[in-house]
């Protein structure tokens, strides 16, 4: 118990240091935000009152405090392109974002797992995996993006290439293409995790125990070669968190559906401070709080770890 | 009626994709309640032989000869009547209990898994498992099945590990020196109650060490190995009296005795021998101090001269000559 | 695609068989390949077929010619002229990343073993912080703040990779820091920067070498994506990422050829320094057991 106290303290900590550098990183920036939102000509005394209404004129530490006090309550700020509340602009927007990345989890899950341990298990189609996992490992999500439109969209047009669609099954239509591109390099990777995690375990002397006692091949795989081979799986699932929440940016942007990733890299493009801070903020939040969960499911899966850790 | 027949074993592993022998030839037998001591250097074939009664051999590994359990082929056996061989007939125990039981699983978890595999409920397995742990010397039992292998000390770890092969009622007990990796301390005490629970229960034994003198304070009889060859199988009360086998009589010679101070203590000449570098002749002529041209050439096969078998063609000759007092006179000449 | 892919490290546990005196074809092969490409981008212009920036709309999305071996884009350029003259921003951006990030993160990670203490503690958190933020979330940032181009994302990115770099070659310093020579070296009069400089650097280089080959692959990827959302340098620049975002309006209409060839030399170019990378760590571990 003390230690989840713990582990949650450092992340808030995390979380904190983490809102101060997306704030502070755009305070930096050169140029005057009022001349942004002003637009093409403004006298001294516009822009005066500008600064006063955005409180541009007040020091940093009461700005920040301002702004953190308002997300903790809901409050994402002011778009400085569009003039409406950020949250408003992110409104449906969140959802084809999260419909995209679990779908594509799902896929690395599912995939990345049965090719890992067919890659570890079969000694035949091991050395194909191999090469397929090393060729997908080096694919980026954009090029994987443009290879499935070319393949599956334009060739044999099984799916479409634009939009997110409504609705759950059109949304799953739409998205289909989108989670594989998102998925491709992670899938690679959760394969070759699994492949090297299974193949240890495999070897490990508590597996020959359970088949000198006539376990059958089944259960050997799922109570003791998968249920160990997770733990290193879990550790690192976390920098799949990282690479999906980066790589959603990319594959919306070229499958032009409308989510937090294609609205970021326009709000970066027009300079639209609040809009970026909102968006940066919530992409690493959400980055932080998987993987201290992460973490609390590694010491779930782990009791040696929970015995290290407590002591 | 023996529980156990080995008949010529020979088992071929693949080692950078060449077979590659690990045991020549293994002919041995067991009787019911029998305890059976398989002693040798490390490398001499003992695991292999242990592990070949299970059929539990690396994947590629070919065997010749043939196991018998209770009379039936182990190697013909198809995978549903192997699965029941396993989870009924025979339990194995393992030399290190840290490694082989998984570590993220509880006790009690490991305890039961065989039998509820059998069909049994689990609540009845884990009563069962809860009472042989107080039967093996673990005490506060009902709070061990929910602890986790870290937990546990290492001479625990291997009582629960005899506790799970006298759970599902063997007929057979593999132990591949059992208390090898234990604290000295806690050696004898595991040792005890594993001997124990077998007379008590009147399980046949193979019994895995590379002690001599332990194999014959536990066992019935003791078949000596060297190079994947058995080459004596001799009764344990016979031990001291009268070896057969040049090897043996090394084996017994280089135990220096807590009560004799040693001039000096005793050693095998020369470098123990793998399986697959024995030509053809005796594969223990190279050290051995009486070995002759014919030893060097030709193949001495296991025959019984005595209460004992042997395979060395001068057993007859050399016999009262083998004392370790001799053997470590003729080694240093 | 981000930064945290640099620190997935060497998969593969595979021993070679091989004794490591002979040839690694695999060495050869990919060391080759690499060798190549930086050639060619670096003599680009003599290379080259045609001019990367000129084409005639008349000319425009044809197939495979002996004109233009890999056809043309949309505005009618040559595209495996455009490929060559693209190797030298797109190999370039990631060179920079690489030697910005493992410099500073040798540095501070050799400091952090040899300093210890509250240094080490700093250093450490401010990198656990960074962590949380994936690489090309920080371009994004940058480009926010300095506007896009080559400048604002190699920065960022070089920040992004830096934590990456200093935990591992941290641990590893601090091995070299721990083992008896170093104390030797102390106790016989050495200056510490004598020992930083002379002993423990040279004995964390062939790590240094494996985790900076295997970041390169990474860096090309995320930078390449950068270009391609618009973020990088901007058309009509020849550059990988830029070619796969300008061709993928022409991909609709059944000229795939742009988007899909500058896409595989990516993928090419990031195999190779994978397979580079993992052997150099697989001969490294062997050599060291």
């Amino acid at each position: 118990m003390r230690l989840i106290t713990r582990r949650l303290v450092s992340l808030v900590l995390t979380l904190f240091v983490a809102s101060i550098a997306v704030y502070g990183a755009l305070f930096l920036a050169p140029g005057n935000p009022a001349t942004l939102l002003a637009g093409g000509r403004a006298t001294p005394a516009v822009l005066r009152e500008i600064e006063r209404q955005m409180h541009l004129n007040q020091p940093f530490i009461t700005r920040y405090w301002e702004w953190l006090v308002g997300v903790l309550h809901g409050n994402l700020g002011q778009s400085y392109v569009y003039r409406v509340p950020v949250t408003t602009l992110l409104a449906g927007r969140v959802e084809n974002t999260i419909f995209l990345v679990v779908y594509a989890s799902i896929v690395i899950i599912l995939g990345g797992v049965i090719l890992g341990v067919t890659a570890a298990t079969r000694r035949r189609v091991s050395p194909i995996i191999t090469v397929g996992t090393s060729i997908g490992l080096a694919t980026p999500s954009f090029v994987a993006a443009i290879i499935s439109i070319t393949v599956f969209g334009v060739d044999l047009k099984w799916f479409p290439v634009f939009g997110a669609g409504s609705g759950f099954t059109d949304q799953l239509w739409h998205l289909t293409l989108p989670a594989l591109a998102l998925a491709t390099s992670w899938l690679a990777y959760t394969a070759q995790l699994t492949k090297a995690a299974v193949r240890e375990e495999l070897s490990r002397e508590h597996v020959e125990t359970a088949r000198s006692r006539g376990i059958r091949a089944r259960h050997v795989l799922t109570r003791h070669v998968l249920r160990n081979a997770m733990i290193p799986i879990t550790t690192v699932s976390g920098l799949t968190v990282a690479g999906l929440i980066a790589g959603d940016v990319v594959v919306e942007q070229a499958f032009g559906v409308n989510g937090l990733g294609s609205f970021l890299v326009q709000a970066a493009l027009q300079k639209d401070f609040a809009s970026v801070q909102a968006v940066s903020l919530i992409l690493v939040a959400t980055f932080v709080v998987i993987n201290g969960a992460v973490d609390l499911w590694s010491l779930a899966l782990d009791p040696r770890l929970r015995a290290g850790a407590s002591a | 009626m023996s529980v156990l027949d080995l008949e010529h074993l020979a088992v071929d592993l693949p080692v950078e994709g060449r077979l590659r022998r690990v045991i020549h030839d293994v002919t041995l037998s067991i009787a019911q309640g029998e305890a059976v001591g398989v002693v040798g250097e490390s490398g001499a074939g003992k695991s292999m032989t242990s592990r070949a009664v299970l059929r539990l051999l690396p994947h590629g590994a070919t065997v010749e000869g043939e196991v018998r359990f209770e009379g039936r082929s182990v190697m013909a056996m198809d995978r549903t009547a192997l699965r029941d061989y396993r989870l009924s007939d025979v339990a194995m125990i393992f030399q290190d209990p840290r490694a082989h039981i998984n570590p993220v699983r509880t006790v009690g978890d490991f305890l039961v898994e065989a039998l509820v595999e059998r069909g049994d409920a689990k609540a009845d397995a884990l009563r069962v498992v809860t009472a042989l742990l107080g039967v093996v010397g673990i005490s506060d039992p009902q709070r061990r099945v929910k602890q986790y292998p870290h937990e546990l000390s290492g001479g625990m770890l291997q009582r629960v590990m005899i506790a799970s092969a006298l759970a599902i009622e063997p007929k057979l007990l593999l132990a591949d020196e059992p208390t090898t990796a234990l604290d000295v301390t806690t050696q004898s005490d595991v040792m005890v109650s594993l001997d124990t629970q077998r007379r008590e229960r009147g399980l046949a034994m193979l019994f895995v060490t590379h002690d001599l003198e332990l194999a014959a304070a536990v066992c019935d009889r003791i078949a000596v190995m060297y190079a994947g060859f058995l080459v004596e199988d001799i009764p344990a009360s016979q031990l001291h009296r009268g070896v057969q086998h040049p090897y043996t009589a090394g084996l017994l010679a280089s135990r220096p005795s807590p009560t004799v101070r040693e001039r000096r203590l005793f050693a095998i000449a020369g470098r123990p021998l793998s399986a697959y570098e024995v030509g053809d002749g005796c594969g223990f002529a190279s050290r051995c101090a009486f070995a002759n041209d014919r030893c060097r050439s030709e193949r001495p096969a296991l025959r019984v001269v005595g209460a004992s078998r042997v395979a060395c063609h001068r057993s007859e000759e050399l016999s009262g000559q083998l004392s370790s007092h001799n053997i470590r006179e003729a080694t240093h000449d | 695609m981000t930064s945290s892919l640099a620190s997935r490290g060497p998969l593969s546990r595979v021993r070679s068989r091989r004794s490591g005196s002979r040839v690694d074809t695999v060495v050869v092969v990919t060391g080759a390949f690499i060798a190549l490409l930086v050639i060619t981008a670096v003599f680009a212009p003599w290379i080259a077929p045609s001019d990367p920036n000129f084409g005639s709309i008349l000319s425009s999305n044809q197939g495979p010619s002996a004109a233009h071996l890999l056809g043309t884009d949309s505005f009618g350029r040559d595209i495996l002229s455009r490929l060559i003259y693209g190797a030298r921003l797109s190999l370039l951006g990631p060179a920079l990343i690489i030697v910005i990030s493992t410099s500073i993160g040798t540095v501070l990670a050799i400091a952090c073993a040899w300093f210890g203490g509250w240094f080490d503690q700093v250093v450490s958190r401010v990198a656990d912080i960074l962590f949380a933020f994936p690489g090309l979330i920080l371009a994004m940032l940058a480009v926010a703040m300095f506007g896009p181009g080559l400048v604002a994302p190699v920065i960022a990115l070089s920040i992004a990779y830096t934590p990456y770099l200093l935990r591992v070659i941290r641990s590893e310093a601090l091995r070299q820091r721990n083992l008896p020579y170093v104390a030797a070296c102390y106790v016989g009069g050495l200056s510490a920067r004598t020992i930083c400089t002379r002993h423990i650097l040279p004995n964390v280089t062939p790590l240094l070498i494996v985790q900076a080959t295997l970041s390169f692959g990474y860096a090309l990827v995320d930078l390449a994506a950068v270009s391609y959302l618009g973020l990088g340098v901007q058309p009509p620049t020849a550059e990988w990422g830029i070619m796969v975002s300008t061709g993928q309006s022409s991909i609709l209409a059944g000229h795939p050829q742009e988007s899909l060839f500058a896409g595989v030399m990516i993928i090419v170019t990031v195999v190779a320094f994978n397979l580079l990378g993992d052997r150099l760590a697989a001969r490294q571990s062997t050599g060291q057991s």
